[in-house]
């Protein structure tokens, strides 16, 4: 990425550019989020009695874990961006790991919690939530929708965090080079961002 | 032009910056028990949008970034927030 080869030994990488790329990636991921927070308040708006009976349903307590959990995550893969500009890259790849396992604690954490709730029969499209009130459906479906794509958002950062590990262990992300590591981190700050407003709009107000 | 020339976050700034997520966190499920009313929503993401910006000028390194970039990233938030603010004043006067 951004990389361009120019004679035979100097490569000239131009990480500004290579960053304004990220973070114009990252104003269509707000957008995309953004689409539904507006969905959200609009018909929270609409329906305020019905969302706060549907947002009773929520285990606020998985939602606060999630939330320590995305923060800390956030914290170690900033670190490691610190340990590789210090040329340290093993404490850059263990604070990576840290990062990936805290992802899987909170994967775990949202299959529990779907787990209960598919348990219940509360999914799109069961019987159970079709007999509930439209404004119960409509915050069910926004649950289900704003948490499974900030859940895939997580698998996609777990993945590009497992990349940014293999290259720091072979050397190819290093003291002078670490572009990839600064966008990856970049991404994994996007979805903690973006679990900072959904936890309260879900799981905290009432 | 190499990477090298960043600024570096230390590892304290970075705890500094946990430690303070955390307690807003804290603060935010704390406040939502007092309710606030028709000011419970307005409350819970006024204290969203301070965390946001922490890590937005921290964590993802906002702070220490050139001009482009910094405008670039308050634009496309102003452009959002009237997106929101129109649509509801579309909705509400309806």
């Amino acid at each position: 990425m951004s990389t361009t080869q120019h004679s035979e030994h100097s490569e000239y990488i131009d990480s500004d550019t290579g960053k304004m790329g990220m973070w114009l990636f990252l104003f269509t991921e707000l957008f995309l989020f953004g689409g539904l927070f507006i969905v959200y308040a609009v018909m929270r708006s609409k329906y305020s009695d019905d969302f706060h009976q549907a947002a009773l349903e929520l285990n606020a307590f998985i939602g606060a874990t999630n939330t320590v959990v995305l923060l800390v995550s956030s914290m170690t893969v900033a670190m490691s961006l610190t340990a590789i500009q210090k040329s340290k890259p093993n404490l850059a790849i263990l604070l990576i790991f840290i990062t990936l396992i805290l992802a899987g604690v909170f994967m775990m954490n949202k299959y529990f919690e779907w787990g209960h709730k598919f348990s219940l029969h509360l999914y799109p499209g069961s019987d159970v939530m079709k007999s509930l009130p439209h404004g119960e459906i409509m915050f069910f479906g926004l649950y289900f929708m704003m948490t499974g794509l900030h859940a895939l958002h997580v698998i996609i950062g777990g993945i590009l965090l497992t990349i940014v590990m293999v290259k720091l262990k072979s050397g190819k992300i290093n003291r002078e080079h670490y572009l990839l590591l600064e966008n990856g981190a970049l991404y994994w700050h996007l979805v903690d961002l973006i679990w900072i407003f959904l936890f309260p709009l879900l799981y905290l107000i009432t | 032009m190499k990477n090298h020339d960043d600024h570096i976050s230390s590892y304290s700034l970075n705890l500094t910056v946990l430690l303070t997520l955390l307690i807003l966190t804290t603060v935010s499920v704390l406040a939502i028990k007092f309710h606030f009313g028709a000011f419970t929503v307005a409350v819970a993401l006024l204290i969203a949008s301070v965390k946001a910006a922490i890590v937005l000028t921290y964590f993802m390194h906002l702070k220490f970034e050139n001009l482009l970039l910094r405008l670039m990233v308050s634009g496309v938030f102003l452009l959002f927030a009237i997106v929101i603010v129109i649509t509801f004043i579309d909705y509400s006067f309806r």
